[in-house]
């Protein structure tokens, strides 16, 4: 038998106390993760203020000409990271024009085109490539693929050396014996190994956003008649345009901060070289891999200053690529 | 698009009125025999056949070109060639039977498929061609038991090793792990978990410094431990320079496996009185296990494989070195590093050997990522 309470019962019915404070283990928990956070906010954060507070003197002491000047002679007195940062630019530039398409097309391959049971085994060996370390595709371009590369440095030089781009000024491509010499440890070599880097890094991310295309929009292109590639062009790719651009930039992040690849394969040149397929250029990064040993407390400041310029450089290129996958429809998530 | 050919129906007036039974469908003796649906995604044995033959046509007319009629030898030219030749016999054969639309299709398919096959021969070439420059040292057991002290550039395969470079790879990646796992992955609950305004600006900073370069890492420790601290090179300080550059990279990884955690397995937990703590103990962290494995270890593959932070603040010692405190300790990839560049064909040989420890390393790491991830009872993502 139920019982209906009345009003004279003992028990008052008093609504229960809803309080969001949290409790005793959750406050500790709550702040105990909160210290785990400000340590690592503390250690990070720190490097970053670290590297532009001894960036400080080097800027005091040669000014603006620090990145005018193009020689990197600190026994003249003379610093600047007007070359080494055109090298860089130039190589991660080159990386990223072999890089894209090869890119592109593989995450097209593995999302659209290859069958589905390979699919995974697809992703894991991009994965994989992703995981190989740099000194590996350093060793790969610089003494399997430098001598290919310099042939076709010199088939560019000839056929298109007209564009200052590709033009070898040192060298001349219709010579009988040519002079192989001229065309190595360039840029362009440097850029192949680098390209490897990049490559599985902007896969990557293409072919998750790729993946992240909506079914139905897919079937429906499909349903009204489209080729696969007609599917692709206006369903995949309009989608996935800003996982494409973002990968992109990631990946040119990532080739900018490239060291040891590149140390082992260019020469060192400290001027500002619009020839890409040329012997000899620099890097930021190779720069400080050389240097680093030798330098005195200035020069290490200098370095330290470079070294900023570079990490600011790909915190840019890194932030902008976060934008644009954010505010593209593909940063987003698909309902339904 | 063309038209679809008129296909037999049902012909439901004729049966109308009759009462309900099964009808058998009728067939108008004039109507055109049935043509088999394509599967949809799927090419025909006749687009196969033609795809399959242009590749081979175009094979055969570039072998022709450029190893007898034109003077190119090179097989860079006859690849190139054929490619070339391939894409146009593809669109000859494929303009035979279909439209713009298809041949469009058609070429693209096979541009998609000729780049993803050259992606995978550099990859593998990669591979192979580490593993055939190194692979007679390591026929010799003393390559991975011995170190290299005393031992010269030149001396036979059959003394020294790498013992030394891996006992410091794994060292300083085992200190690197000890700083980064609790750090990083605390820091991703931090964000996921607590959050408020003070955990975005935690993001901010730490997706901030993802774009750290190595090299600028190794210099941040090399110029505070070695140069400012007047502490020496060391295993401790390679260490540490690979935790700087690994933090951010697992901290924002496993930030990002933990946000997929769906919030109703969170509520559901809270729910039932449990506290904040053991809901992320036994309810988030367990869910996340596979994905925050492959954050890890992917990472961890990147930290190992990484030259630049340890080539500022290791110093190369030729011999075992177990205290990462006293001094100068080799790592794999900075042991490859300087052998490579000696100059000395036995030294570079070694090299490659290392390199393919390295590469061994990395793949072991990577498979058991893979096999983590897949996990024993979790279902596949």
């Amino acid at each position: 038998m139920t019982t209906v309470p009345t009003q004279h019962d003992e028990v008052e019915a008093l609504p229960r106390a809803i309080s969001r404070r949290p409790t005793g283990a959750d406050r500790v928990f709550v702040h105990g993760f909160r210290a785990i956070g400000a340590t690592v906010l503390v250690v990070t954060g720190s490097i970053g203020l670290f590297l532009a507070w001894q960036a400080v003197p080097t800027l005091r002491h040669y000014g603006l000409s620090f990145f005018t000047e193009e020689a990197w002679a600190p026994e003249q007195g003379t610093v600047g990271i007007a070359g080494i940062l055109v090298g860089t630019v130039s190589v991660a530039g080159v990386a990223l024009v072999i890089a894209f398409p090869l890119a592109l097309l593989t995450a097209l391959f593995i999302s659209e085109y290859a069958p589905h049971s390979v699919r995974a085994t697809l992703v894991s060996l991009v994965d994989l490539m992703a995981a190989v370390p740099s000194i590996v595709y350093g060793l790969w371009g610089a003494l399997l693929v430098q001598p290919y590369a310099a042939e076709i440095a010199r088939w560019l030089h000839g056929t298109l050396g007209w564009i200052p781009l590709f033009d070898v000024p040192s060298a001349d491509p219709d010579a009988a014996v040519w002079d192989q010499t001229r065309y190595i440890a360039s840029a362009f070599c440097a850029a192949i190994a680098v390209a490897m880097m990049v490559l599985p890094m902007s896969c990557a991310v293409m072919r998750q956003v790729f993946s992240q295309t909506p079914q139905a929009e897919k079937e429906a292109a499909l349903a009204l008649g489209a080729t696969r590639w007609g599917m692709v062009r206006t369903v995949v790719l309009p989608f996935g345009r800003g996982g494409i651009v973002g990968g992109t930039m990631l990946g040119l992040g990532r080739a900018l901060g490239e060291t040891i690849a590149v140390y082992l394969i260019i020469s060192p040149a400290f001027d500002i070289k619009p020839h890409v397929l040329e012997v000899g250029t620099n890097t930021v990064a190779a720069l400080i891999a050389a240097r680093f040993g030798d330098a005195s407390a200035a020069q290490l400041s200098a370095l330290l200053a470079a070294g900023f310029a570079l990490f600011l450089i790909t915190l840019a290129v890194n932030t902008l690529a976060a934008i644009i996958v954010n505010r593209s429809r593909s940063g987003q998530g698909t309902d339904a | 698009m063309t038209t679809a050919p008129e296909r037999p129906v049902l012909d439901e007036a004729r049966h109308a009125a009759v009462p309900p039974r099964t009808v058998l469908p009728v067939t108008e003796p004039t109507a055109p025999p049935p043509v088999r649906r394509t599967g949809l995604g799927r090419a025909t044995a006749e687009e196969r056949v033609a795809r399959a033959g242009a590749w081979v046509a175009g094979f055969a007319l570039a072998w022709l070109l450029t190893q007898r009629v034109l003077p190119l030898p090179s097989v860079g030219w006859l690849l190139v060639l054929w490619f070339v030749l391939g894409m146009g016999l593809v669109a000859v054969t494929t303009a035979l039977v279909g439209d713009r639309n298809e041949v469009a299709d058609q070429l693209v398919r096979s541009a998609v498929t000729v780049g993803a096959l050259v992606v995978g021969a550099a990859l593998v070439s990669v591979m192979v061609f580490t593993l055939a420059k190194g692979w007679r040292p390591l026929l010799h057991l003393n390559f991975l038991t011995d170190d290299m002290a005393g031992i010269g550039p030149r001396d036979a395969f059959d003394r020294g090793g790498i013992l030394h470079a891996v006992a410091g790879s794994l060292i300083q990646l085992g200190i690197a792990i000890a700083i980064t796992v609790p750090l990083g992955i605390g820091t991703a609950v931090f964000m996921t978990e607590v959050g408020g305004r003070f955990a975005t600006v935690v993001r901010t900073v730490v997706e901030a410094m993802t774009a750290l370069p190595s090299i600028v890492a190794g210099l941040f420790v090399y110029t505070v431990m070695v140069v400012a601290l007047g502490y020496p090179r060391s295993g401790l300080a390679a260490g540490l320079a690979i935790a700087v550059m690994m933090l951010p990279i697992i901290a924002r990884a496993s930030d990002v496996v933990l946000r997929v955690v769906p919030s109703g397995l969170r509520e559901a937990g809270l729910a039932l009185g449990a506290s904040r703590w053991r809901v992320v103990w036994h309810v988030v962290l367990p869910t996340a296990r596979p994905g925050l494995a492959t954050a890890l270890i992917l990472g961890v593959a990147r930290g190992v494989g990484e030259t630049s932070p340890v080539l500022l603040t290791s110093g190369a010692a030729p011999f075992l070195t177990l205290d990462p405190t006293s001094g100068f300790m080799n790592s794999l990839p900075l042991y490859v590093f300087s052998t490579v560049r000696s100059g000395e064909p036995q030294a570079i040989a070694r090299g490659f050997a290392a390199a393919s420890v390295l590469l061994v390393l990395v793949l072991v790491l990577f498979v058991t990522a893979r096999l983590l991830a897949r996990g024993p009872l979790s279902k596949r993502s």
